[in-house]
């Protein structure tokens, strides 16, 4: 019944194979979901816009969604415009990584020292995002339950799938 | 070897939400950069879905390795629906049904049961891969 009550923020991360800024999106979204923002979050493969169904291609009219892309290409912000809708807020992490100084990332498998710390500053960008979403809902809809960013939550982060998060 | 075998694209999904897809993602890794560096070539997933033009060629023009972290075979699809050949597609919980052994657990970092999983499917696929690149089909061993 919480997860009725409670709004959630839909996180697309693009998990560009090819570049370490695939992996520090995908890392960055990963902590989001696990660590800093659990009640108010979940996420969906970004190719299920096209693999999965009906269900899967509304979620961006479900949840105001946040995408997190890697590099300038922006596969998720687009391909979420494309096939579900129109992203509350957009994410890149070269963007990011450029206006905050830091070192380009490097190591797409095993990121260097310059990634992890791009990958807590990404995922500290998104929480923040993550609180403006849902306060501008609090403010147009006060009935609604407040935001406790961080706090616990017997409705675990999910994936949109409907799949199990791990192996059975 | 011969000079002229065939690149073989490989596309793990991108499954952010589970363990298995985090296992396709490393097994890909494994595969392209330990294994079989000079015969695959990593595509991501992402750039099919956006309809990345140079991503598209890649993937009609090269025979296609997809592993799939779920049922649901999003990288396989994606292939196809790019207009491209899936000449092999494993999906990781029929390599883990064989390998009960190699439980793998976590997302954002896998155990090392999930390490040597990708390991283990990654050493299956790269025989595939020679078998593409000496042939050109994967005849006999379409799914794992």
């Amino acid at each position: 019944m919480l997860s009725v009550l409670q709004p959630k923020v839909g996180i697309v991360s693009c998990s560009g194979e090819e570049l370490a800024q695939g992996t520090v999106a995908r890392l960055a979204t990963l902590k989001v979901l696990h660590e800093l923002r659990p009640t108010h979050t979940v996420t969906i493969c970004l190719p299920l816009f096209l693999a999965g169904g009906e269900g899967d291609r509304e979620f961006a009219r479900f949840h105001p969604t946040i995408t997190v892309d890697g590099c300038d290409l922006r596969c998720a912000a687009r391909g979420t415009e494309m096939y579900s809708g129109k992203p509350t807020a957009s994410v890149v992490v070269d963007d990011l990584v450029a206006a905050a100084g830091l070192a380009p990332p490097e190591g797409r498998r095993a990121l260097n020292d310059a990634g992890k710390l791009a990958v807590t500053l990404v995922a500290e960008r998104i929480a923040r995002l993550v609180d403006d979403v849902l306060d501008r809902r609090q403010r147009a809809s006060p009935a609604a339950p407040s935001p406790a960013p961080g706090g616990g939550d017997p409705d675990p982060p999910s994936c949109s799938c409907r799949s199990r998060r791990g192996p059975a | 070897m011969t000079g002229t075998a065939p690149q073989v694209v490989v596309i793990p999904c991108s499954g952010i939400g589970k363990t298995y897809g985090s296992v396709a993602r490393e097994a890909a890794y494994d595969l392209c950069e330990d294994l079989r560096p000079e015969g695959t070539t990593l595509v991501a997933l992402a750039k099919l879905v956006l309809g990345e033009e140079e991503a598209r060629e890649r993937v009609r023009s090269c025979p296609a390795v997809t592993i799939d972290g779920c049922k649901l075979m999003c990288a396989s699809k994606l292939v196809t629906h790019s207009g491209g050949r899936v000449a092999h597609e494993v999906a990781v919980l029929d390599v883990y049904r064989r390998h009960k052994e190699l439980k793998p657990e976590g997302i954002g970092e896998l155990n090392e049961g999930g390490l040597k999983l990708a390991r283990v499917l990654a050493e299956e696929v790269a025989g595939v891969v020679d078998e593409i690149r000496r042939t050109g089909t994967a005849a006999g061993v379409g799914h794992a």
